[in-house]
């Protein structure tokens, strides 16, 4: 499993250069080519990341997320969820740093026996910043109305979240 | 989005002065703009260098080579889009690099992918059904081994920390179908106001 991950950028790269030079493409002529695009690409996303990344930070600052933990507290107790894992629940889409950081003060505090440790390491393995994923690939092209996009990715890191708590309960 | 936007900003502020945390409210907005230009910037280099690279692979025929390979698959998922377009192997480069924890060269090729299917968008500032598609198996998180999430494992001396994969491929597997199996929903029943 680490070989394959180790070797799949290394194989794209030779597989594009080899074939490049095969079909006598000029390699150094086209990357810088394609590659002048980066700059401009990162600059457009600037405003749409501003917009989302500020209104994330503001929330996460204001405390609402410990006020939406405690109220889920009371119902998700049925259904064996730790209580310290909540957050990763409410922040899992707005912010992918800030999953990660709870997930490591988690392991770190209750150690790698404790079945709060495996549900969040499933949680956070199993999802992509969702807010984070639209705003950048949208923002780079220039898109403001998302239609249903957004949507569809809430609710699949819901059916994700929903999904984590019945893995776990059944695996370990 | 609007709302959104809207609400995330006014609960913020409304809730931060229930907690008393309305100056840690007001300096987030500092932070949180400094990290987004931080990220943006961040992005520059490894942006160049993959748009680069596809570059190459568009114009050596590999593109067009994978987009043949998986047409079956995607022409169910993207059917809006034409066959041939280079879009199609875009996303199934990005989808793989995905799939891999490639995430440095996952989000360039995957933007090439939106930029090749906004030419064949109607409205340039209104997402797409194949932008919403492809954001969706994006969003899902599909991936093989969650790296990052065992790197934490074993620095806190978990014994064992492979038999997280198995669950975590379960559970994003779930997630990945659903959100497919939405959007094709959604681009059915949805209707723009």
């Amino acid at each position: 499993m680490h070989t394959l991950s180790l070797w799949a950028l290394p194989s794209i790269l030779l597989l594009i250069l080899t074939m490049g030079l095969f079909k006598k493409i000029p390699l150094y002529e086209t990357f810088t080519d394609g590659a002048k695009e980066g700059f401009k690409v990162a600059v457009n996303i600037i405003p749409y990341l501003v917009a989302i990344i500020v209104a994330i930070s503001m929330f996460r600052a204001s405390g609402i997320i410990e006020m939406i933990g405690n109220a889920l507290n009371p119902v998700l107790m049925h259904f064996n969820v730790p209580a310290d894992t909540i957050p990763i629940m409410v922040v899992r889409s707005l912010s992918g740093s800030a999953a990660l950081g709870i997930f490591s003060d988690i392991a770190n505090n209750l150690g790698p026996d404790d079945y709060a440790t495996k549900l969040s390491a499933v949680m956070v393995g199993s999802s992509e910043t969702t807010f984070y994923v639209l705003a950048v690939y949208f923002g780079a092209i220039g898109i403001s109305k998302l239609r249903y996009a957004l949507l569809v990715g809430l609710i699949a890191d819901f059916i994700g979240i929903v999904s984590a708590i019945w893995v776990c309960n059944w695996m370990f | 989005m609007n709302y959104i936007f809207y609400f995330l900003i006014v609960i913020s502020i409304i809730a931060g002065a229930m907690n008393g945390k309305l100056s840690d409210v007001v300096n987030s907005i500092l932070t949180g703009a400094e990290l987004s230009v931080k990220i943006a910037f961040s992005l520059i280099g490894i942006m160049a260098f993959w748009l680069g690279m596809m570059k190459i692979a568009e114009k050596c025929g590999l593109i067009s080579l994978i987009a043949k390979i998986i047409k079956p698959v995607t022409k169910k998922l993207f059917n809006e889009i034409p066959e041939d377009s280079p879009a199609i192997g875009d996303i199934a480069m990005s989808f793989s690099a995905n799939a891999f924890g490639l995430t440095n060269a996952a989000t360039p090729i995957g933007i090439k992918a939106m930029e090749e299917l906004q030419k064949q968008n109607k409205d340039k500032t209104t997402a797409s059904n194949a932008m919403c598609m492809f954001l969706a198996m994006n969003t899902a998180g599909f991936q093989i081994i969650p790296a990052t999430v065992i790197a934490v494992l074993v620095g806190i001396g978990y014994k064992n920390p492979t038999e997280i994969i198995a669950p975590t491929l379960v559970v994003t597997s779930i997630a990945f179908v659903s959100a497919i199996t939405l959007a094709k929903l959604f681009q059915r029943f949805w209707r723009d106001k």
